[in-house]
């Protein structure tokens, strides 16, 4: 009976941290295969740069899908859009860059909140509106850049703050105060150190409240284990960073994005409701919880992501083009499945999402290292989503590979 | 003696918790019409599905002999292969589709690449003149009425071949001329050979058809009244459907019963599809503090339309009439409101409509009223996690923890869940609709107590109930509901079943 009980447990850890476990395997395969290139700072840097859009994408795209396994395929015409939209402000008509940022959110929330108008208030099937929302937007940022490229050449400070050109890490003031004495970026190492330490003793200061309080809390040991492996990363990670030219500030941006949406979804009466709707929204109304106004809520939030992402996306390209944003909503919606979001909605986390998105990121980056063809690339991604989902449902169904006729 | 047609032998099946069949026998001789009767949840649709392989051998106990020869069937189209066609109670017809393709669906004409429509809609035609239906086979399902909707049910059972039909209240959705036309129907295949076996509420429409009774009581066959030596009046019937004691299965209360603080006067609601179609017919009732009031009546009377149309007008269109609570006129047109007013609805559906069973018990518990466990909604876990932890002490739910997900309770401890959830609502007037279904006889007990308590608070509760023993147990007074009226009002001391069961029958005649 105890052993029952044992490898229960070993395959409810499993189930709980499958994608954990999974990233940790492929970077240690992509580490061999590449001759430990891949941990190489310079690359480190590159995945948080490269993989910056989906991060914000994903985030918002698991709102929409914990609402009922719905997704919004507008998202890459959008950041288009209001890139091309932004790009054209700055350049051609002078705007100052906060200015035109301030546009672009507007831009990006109306859009979001007219598709979501009509899937919350009319309830048109999300796939049907964001289908639209996908040829509408293409076709607009083709007619607001013309069919060419616009260039970013005067907004330094806009390329800076959004991640793009050569100078968007941030700047070691403290290694300068020192007379940059040392080899690696001190700003980037102090960061990376007090975030560390606030977050565990954030950990401790929640256990022993709730210890004072008498409610239940973690297990010692695997708690301590959990604390030293997220910090051994975040540690990992900066120090890598340090070698190379710092803290990127479209991390930052990231970091408070995934922080915010985080707290949202766990914490909040409205982070609730998205979870509610998606579990069983017939309940959810009958709960008292208006369920129109939380679907309103998912779709608008993901045109005002999908405009930082168009912001994020411009400035790494330093340019806006009519192509750009392509299957950007793929990579968001595959980073949620793989991330343990259900198809079905209500089940999923933020956190969920950005381990899936880092996956993809790690993954195409270790292909393209190691020379493998692009078209290969698409068809590995495609396997691994396939797989994650497989894993997803059949899991839930209590490793039955052959649902019930 | 005829041939036996089918015979079931010992039947019993068992669901998590519930014991449904216990022993059952069933005898059905070739060309009678035989009549399967019992209260709701008694078990006779179980019987029928065991019959028809919907419960696949195995995962019940006994035998089923058909025609001579013991049958395990898998599924369904093991049973139709022999000619044993079940009729289900929700018509299953597509409604866009023709009433051709409806017959021969799953058994298309022709060939799998080629469907022979020719023959389709030819079969078809000559099957819809049987049951006296002029309609062309190619009109859809959608343009004609509920009652010939019932005969084509009828036809595409025939199409298959059916030796022995089975209908399950096949009459509840039809008025009274067209409930005649089934009826006589089935007299005439009758004389044609046809053996049926047909479950329904509707007494005097038993005996106007039925050779033989067989009363299905708690799970078990209790007697099986034959035409030619029995007495077979509705009385008759009704004492063997319901002829059990009550006895100390119901808690007692001390009682505290105030003045009246709930009124809904004049109550109308239409069908949210069908918007001719009303559903609620002038209903007025009323409810004192402390009380526990009971609404009985058949499924289909209207109870649970009631209770969600009153709850923040959850069902139903053109909704009018007036709602009094504590002496003041009060608007519920959401079930914001409704919650804000302090009334609560617990469904009859705790999986469809109570739960997410997606999410953890402290999750659903909160639900209705997170403004109480958050600030500036941000939500106070830890206060979110005690309220849990309290309600399940309460309420006794089995679970190892408050996180656990409801999707993997038992159905009783769901049940709890649920309760917790609109306790936590601290409503004044909480409406239980059939808070004990499907679960067992210990939970159903512990349910009792709760309700007994709230009573005993100052809380109005509004108790909607199939059990009608349940009901006599635990009310105070009942109404009793039929087609969407309020046919009746006793005091629970002076209510029977019996009583209860011929107002309802006669009511029908009304």
């Amino acid at each position: 009976m105890e052993k029952k009980n044992d490898s229960a447990k070993v395959i409810e850890f499993i189930k709980k941290y499958a994608m954990v476990i999974v990233l940790a395997l492929v970077l240690v395969f992509f580490s061999i295969t590449t001759g430990g290139k891949i941990l190489l700072p310079n690359n480190i840097s590159n995945i948080i740069s490269q993989n910056a859009y989906v991060f914000v994408l994903a985030t918002g795209m698991l709102l929409c899908i914990l609402t009922g396994g719905n997704i919004d395929l507008s998202v890459g015409s959008v950041v288009c859009f209001v890139g091309a939209v932004g790009a054209t402000l700055m350049e051609a008509a002078g705007v100052p860059w906060p200015v035109a940022v301030l546009i672009m959110f507007g831009v990006g929330t109306l859009i979001g909140a007219t598709q979501a108008f009509w899937i919350a208030y009319v309830r048109i099937p999300p796939f049907i509106v964001t289908l639209a929302g996908m040829l509408i937007f293409r076709g607009l940022s083709n007619v607001v850049l013309k069919g060419l490229t616009v260039t970013i050449n005067d907004q330094v400070g806009f390329l800076k703050f959004f991640g793009g050109g050569a100078d968007c890490y941030i700047p070691d003031f403290i290694g300068r105060a020192f007379g940059d004495v040392f080899t690696v970026n001190l700003t980037c190492l102090v960061v990376g150190f007090v975030a560390v330490i606030l977050f565990i003793g954030l950990e401790i200061y929640g256990r022993l409240k709730r210890l004072k309080k008498g409610y239940e809390v973690d297990k010692m040991v695997p708690w301590i284990i959990k604390l030293v492996l997220i910090s051994a990363v975040v540690v990992a990670v900066t120090i890598l960073l340090s070698m190379f030219k710092g803290l990127p500030s479209v991390l930052i941006i990231v970091m408070v994005v995934v922080l915010i949406y985080s707290y949202i979804t766990s914490n909040t009466t409205t982070g609730r409701y998205f979870y509610a709707v998606g579990g069983n929204e017939k309940a959810t109304r009958l709960s008292g919880i208006n369920t129109n106004k939380t679907y309103f809520l998912a779709y608008m939030n993901m045109g005002f992501l999908a405009a930082l992402a168009g912001m994020i996306t411009i400035a790494r390209m330093t340019s806006a083009q009519p192509t750009y944003g392509q299957n950007y909503e793929m990579d968001a919606i595959a980073s949620c499945f793989i991330g343990g979001a259900s198809a079905y909605g209500g089940i999923g986390t933020v956190p969920g999402a950005i381990i899936g998105a880092t996956l993809m990121g790690v993954i195409n980056l270790g292909m393209l290292i190691m020379g493998v063809d692009q078209n290969m690339q698409k068809v590995v991604k495609g396997l691994v989503l396939l797989a994650a989902v497989i894993f997803d449902v059949v899991s839930k169904r209590g490793f039955k590979l052959i649902a019930k006729n | 003696m005829a041939k036996i047609l089918l015979e079931m032998q010992n039947i019993t099946k068992i669901f998590p918790g519930v014991k449904a069949l216990d022993n059952v026998n069933l005898q059905v001789e070739e060309g009678e019409i035989h009549a399967l009767v019992g209260e709701n949840g008694a078990g006779k649709s179980t019987l029928m599905n065991v019959l028809s392989g919907i419960y696949p051998y195995g995962t019940y106990e006994g035998k089923i002999i058909y025609d001579g020869q013991e049958c395990k069937f898998t599924n369904i189209k093991d049973s139709e292969a022999l000619g044993i066609v079940i009729i289900h109670q929700e018509l299953a017809l597509i409604p866009y589709m023709t009433i051709g393709e409806n017959m021969f669906l799953g058994n298309e004409q022709g060939k799998s690449w080629k469907i022979d429509w020719a023959e389709t809609y030819g079969k078809s035609d000559e099957y819809l003149r049987t049951v006296g239906l002029k309609e062309s086979s190619r009109t859809l399902i959608k343009d004609i009425g509920v009652g010939k909707q019932q005969l084509v049910e009828i036809a595409k059972a025939l199409a298959k071949n059916a030796k022995l039909l089975i209908l399950d209240e096949p009459t509840s959705s039809l008025n009274e001329n067209e409930s005649k036309d089934l009826l006589d129907l089935l007299l005439k295949f009758k004389e044609n050979g046809l053996t049926s076996i047909i479950i329904s509420h509707k007494l005097n429409e038993i005996s106007y058809v039925a050779d033989k009774i067989t009363v299905i009581r708690d799970g078990a066959t209790i007697e099986t009244l034959n035409k030619e030596t029995d007495d077979i009046s509705e009385a008759r019937i009704i004492k063997g459907m319901v002829g059990r004691e009550i006895s100390d299965r119901f808690p007692k209360r001390e009682k505290n019963i105030g003045d009246i603080n709930f009124e809904v006067k004049d109550w109308n609601v239409y069908h949210p599809i069908y918007s001719e179609k009303k559903i609620i017919d002038h209903v007025s009732i009323y409810a004192r503090k402390g009380e526990i009031l009971g609404i009985c009546g058949l499924q289909g009377a209207g109870r649970t339309e009631f209770a969600m149309s009153v709850f923040g007008k959850s069902y139903g269109e053109k909704i009018k009439g007036t709602i009094i609570k504590d002496g003041k006129e009060i608007h519920l047109n959401n079930v914001q409101e409704a919650i804000k007013n302090k009334l609560a609805y617990v469904t009859e559906d705790r999986k469809g409509n109570g739960l997410i069973l997606s999410n953890s018990i402290k999750f659903n518990t909160t639900l209705a009223n997170l403004s109480e466990v958050s600030k500036n909604s941000v939500i106070n876990k830890d206060k979110e996690y005690a309220v849990a932890v309290e309600y399940k002490e309460k309420l006794k739910t089995k679970c190892p923890t408050v996180e656990q997900n409801v999707g993997n309770l038992s159905g009783g401890n769901q049940q709890k869940v649920l309760l917790a959830k609109w306790m936590f609502a601290d409503p004044d007037i909480l409406i239980l609709d059939e808070p004990t279904r499907g679960i067992d006889v210990g939970a159903k007990y512990e349910i009792y107590c709760i309700m007994n308590q709230l009573a005993t608070e100052g809380k109005t509760v509004i108790m909607i109930s199939s059990e009608m023993p349940e009901l006599l147990g635990m009310c105070d007074r009942l109404y009793i509901m039929n087609e969407g009226r309020i046919v009746g009002e006793m005091n629970a001391e002076e209510a029977t079943q019996e009583s209860i069961m011929a107002r309802i029958i006669q009511s029908e005649s009304e």
